[in-house]
């Protein structure tokens, strides 16, 4: 179960005006401005649910996921998960999780991906037989016969994309972590990754916690949608919540992803 | 421990994706080293001593910073790039795993070209230690190692210290780079040759004399207190110093980017 | 004239942007220095006679490669024109309908001299405040600061046109940043960097001192404090002029074909 109460988390930020004369005048003296990244934001998650963490650009997602898996610390407010603060008990609790970045990868460059995957085994730890097992079933959900021997930086967006989910699992993790992990993929790899994320958690249970700008990764995966808005939760409810919410009564039919944009303008958190 | 090998072996295939390029790479590197060890026997053509060291002296001086610097670059090479690191977000997969910081980071970049100036450094060894009237016996012998690990430790102390202030979201290799590239570079004369101002500065504020200066006094057999010999070991404290600093920053860590 | 003045500007404020950077930068530079005129001075102590200048223009040698250290560096600032090469941005710059040499090289002065004008006004202001005898003197005339500044000129001129050799060089090799290390080691030892030129014994003095690198920093730091002068000067003067000619030639006839290459294989 994960609870997050009250957590703020705020930024400085240094700023300096066009110019020569305010360049030589930062040398000595140099203005900065706080940014509320995050203010007050609570929510409960349970063991098992998939939840949609939506929001514009810039409005708090990442620092959310990122206080959450314990690598950044909030001003204040707690956070549980699992019975842990993440950020202090960062090595117990990041066994616990997996996350992938959608735009960065955590496999090793130049290295075919089954190596990424045996030095992976090593840092988690995993007793070899329960690896094997993960592994075997993970080759197969995500059909990674073939591509497993070849090094990464010769791998496509999608393949890759496969092999950076397949690598969060392997630990087994109760949660996971999605940060826009389908960006850029093209609609046969998308619905790969979307079919196996729900077998994932119909199969293990596995709570997932996913963030994107896809509002269809959203309508196929989350029963339950949380929007934020510069660093406050504005929403948090079903898919059908947020379309009542939006909805001032002329278009029905409108998109999903106009139906957003009408929420972020309706809203004012753009 | 054997994680840290895993590590090493994954750079090891990565290397050699690009066998050609990293061969040049490591030459260059030699090249460059040895062009200083090169600079120094010229000067030493002209020059029977400096402030009583003869040039094997310097010599083995040369080789024992060389040789630090060059295993701690090595090992220390995530240090370096950890500015880098944070910015491309690689620290945050390494807090994301259950193992520790540091090993992750060193283990994830270990930078096998410097085995260019390590060469250099291996080379200037022997020349100096042939060209040397010094009675080898296992204590100087010892003293030699002692100097070299407590060199790679103090080196490896100040890269972790300039990495901390990435932390604070400051900019910062020059400083260190001065420290460290500096002592690299001009420790090739025993401190002392500097005069008292900097003999100071690299006792009690960067403890460069003790791996350095007076450890070498016992080597040439300048001195008969044993003690200097022992002198490298108090790095440990340096580096449990930068340790400290280091853990004070992780907890001021703020991640970057989206 | 404009646009070079434009490109100056930028370059002068992106390097103000890291304030701390430059501050320590200026730190390093100075300490450097110091630990050398201290290093040299004990070699003096040690043997007056075989020492082969002047102390006082030994020490002005250093003070002044140290404050136009990025002006005559030679591989390690001009990171763009590298990476240009290595990433394939290399194609844009042959769109434009400008000779690839002589903007490459135009850039190349302009980035050199906005970064030299940052770092060198403080070092030398404080070089110039030091005590005795590490303080860096007035140059020893008139007539000798004024052919130093020729051959400052000079000596940026040489050393740009050689870098650009390295660069085209680059075109034709796998490992860019392998040829830049190997020449890097050449140039820091045979142009002065390491040690000044008249330290070096016999007979490879006379052999370096014919060689493209010493026109480089060699030349007008040893003019400045009278350590070079007379006939030996004149002599230095015309081999820098020489050379000057020589790089900017082989240079812009290889680029001709490189940039032929180039086109041919699609970038």
């Amino acid at each position: 179960m994960i609870t997050m109460e009250n957590v703020c988390k705020s930024y400085k930020v240094a700023k300096r005006n066009a110019g020569l004369k305010e360049a030589c005048k930062s040398l000595f003296h140099r203005e900065t401005e706080k940014i509320q990244a995050l203010s007050n934001i609570s929510f409960t998650i349970q063991d098992g649910e998939m939840v949609g963490y939506i929001g514009p650009n810039g409005a708090g997602k990442s620092s959310t996921i990122k206080i959450l898996s314990g690598i950044l610390t909030p001003d204040s407010g707690t956070c549980m998960i699992n019975g842990r603060i993440p950020w202090k008990n960062r090595i117990q609790h990041v066994k616990e999780i997996g996350v992938v970045f959608g735009q960065r990868s955590q496999l090793w460059w130049d290295i075919p991906v089954i190596d990424s995957f045996e030095l992976l085994k090593d840092i988690y730890s995993i007793p070899t037989p329960n690896y094997n097992r993960k592994l075997e079933e993970l080759t197969e959900l995500l059909q990674l016969q073939e591509i497993l021997k070849t090094p990464t930086r010769q791998l496509s967006l999608g393949q890759r994309m496969r092999c950076e989910i397949a690598a969060s699992l392997l630990h087994e993790p109760k949660l996971l972590f999605l940060d826009e992990p389908t960006i850029g993929l093209d609609a046969v790899s998308k619905l790969a990754v979307r079919d196996f994320i729900k077998k994932m958690n119909a199969e293990h249970g596995t709570t997932v916690i996913l963030t994107t700008h896809d509002m269809q990764d959203i309508e196929a995966l989350a029963n339950r949608v949380i929007l934020i808005g510069r660093g406050k939760v504005l929403l948090d409810g079903t898919l059908d919540d947020m379309r009542r919410t939006a909805q001032s009564g002329e278009n029905t039919n409108a998109s999903l992803d106009q139906l957003v944009a009408d929420l972020y303008q309706n809203m004012n958190i753009l | 421990m054997k994680l840290y090998c895993k590590y090493i072996s994954a750079i090891l295939k990565s290397t050699m994706e690009y066998k050609l390029s990293f061969f040049l790479m490591v030459i260059g590197r030699f090249l460059i080293s040895f062009s200083e060890f090169i600079a120094l026997s010229f000067l030493f053509s002209g020059f029977t001593q400096i402030k009583g060291y003869t040039y094997s002296d310097i010599l083995l001086c040369f080789s024992v910073m060389q040789m630090s610097f060059a295993i701690a670059e090595c090992i220390g090479r995530g240090f370096k790039v950890f500015s880098s690191m944070v910015k491309r977000g690689e620290f945050d997969r390494i807090l994301l795993r259950p193992r520790s910081t540091i090993l992750q980071l060193l283990g994830m970049r270990f930078d096998l070209g410097r085995i260019g100036p390590l060469a250099t450094a291996i080379i200037t060894l022997i020349i100096g230690v042939r060209k040397s009237q010094i009675l080898w016996n296992t204590g100087r012998i010892i003293t030699l190692f002692f100097m070299i690990s407590g060199g790679t430790l103090l080196f490896l102390s100040l890269f972790m210290f300039g990495a901390t202030f990435c932390f604070f979201s400051i900019e910062e290799t020059e400083l260190t780079n001065v420290l460290t590239y500096g002592a690299k570079e001009h420790g090739k004369y025993p401190i002392d040759v500097y005069g008292k101002g900097i003999m100071r500065f690299c006792t009690y504020i960067i403890p460069y004399t003790l791996i350095q200066y007076y450890p070498l006094l016992y080597l040439l057999g300048k001195t008969d207190n044993w003690l200097y010999a022992l002198y490298p070991f108090s790095v440990v404290f340096f580096l449990l110093l930068c340790y400290g600093f280091w853990r004070l920053g992780l907890r001021n860590y703020k991640s970057c980017g989206a | 004239m404009k646009k070079y003045y434009s490109f100056f500007r930028l370059r002068f404020q992106s390097g103000l942007q890291y304030r701390m950077a430059s501050l320590t930068a200026l730190t390093t530079q100075f300490m450097w220095g110091l630990m050398e005129c201290l290093a040299f001075k004990a070699l003096w102590e040690s043997d007056i006679t075989a020492f082969p200048m002047e102390y006082s223009a030994l020490v002005s040698y250093i003070w002044l490669r140290q404050a136009f250290f990025t002006l005559f560096n030679t591989l390690s600032t001009d990171n763009d024109i590298f990476n240009m090469i290595v990433d394939g941005g290399i194609s844009y710059e042959l769109c434009r309908p400008i000779s690839l040499y002589s903007m490459w090289f135009s850039r190349n002065i302009g980035g050199r001299l906005a970064q030299a004008t940052l770092r060198s006004i403080p070092v030398l202001c404080v070089s110039f405040l030091m005590p005795s005898p590490f303080q860096l003197r007035l140059p020893i005339n008139l007539n000798a600061f004024l052919l130093f500044i020729i051959t400052m000129v000079l000596g940026l001129g040489v050393t740009v046109a050689f870098c650009m050799l390295v660069y085209i060089l680059c075109f034709f090799t796998i490992s860019p940043q392998g040829l830049r290390m190997v020449m890097t080691g050449a140039v820091e030892l045979l142009s002065g960097d390491l040690i000044p030129l008249p330290f070096i014994p016999e007979p490879f003095r006379s052999v370096i001192e014919l060689l493209p690198f010493a026109s480089m920093i060699n030349v007008p730091f040893r003019i400045y404090s009278g350590d070079l002068a007379g006939s030996e000067m004149i002599h230095a003067i015309i081999l820098q002029a020489f050379w000057l000619v020589v790089l900017i030639l082989i240079g812009s006839l290889i680029c001709k074909n490189a940039e032929k290459k180039v086109v041919v294989q699609g970038g």
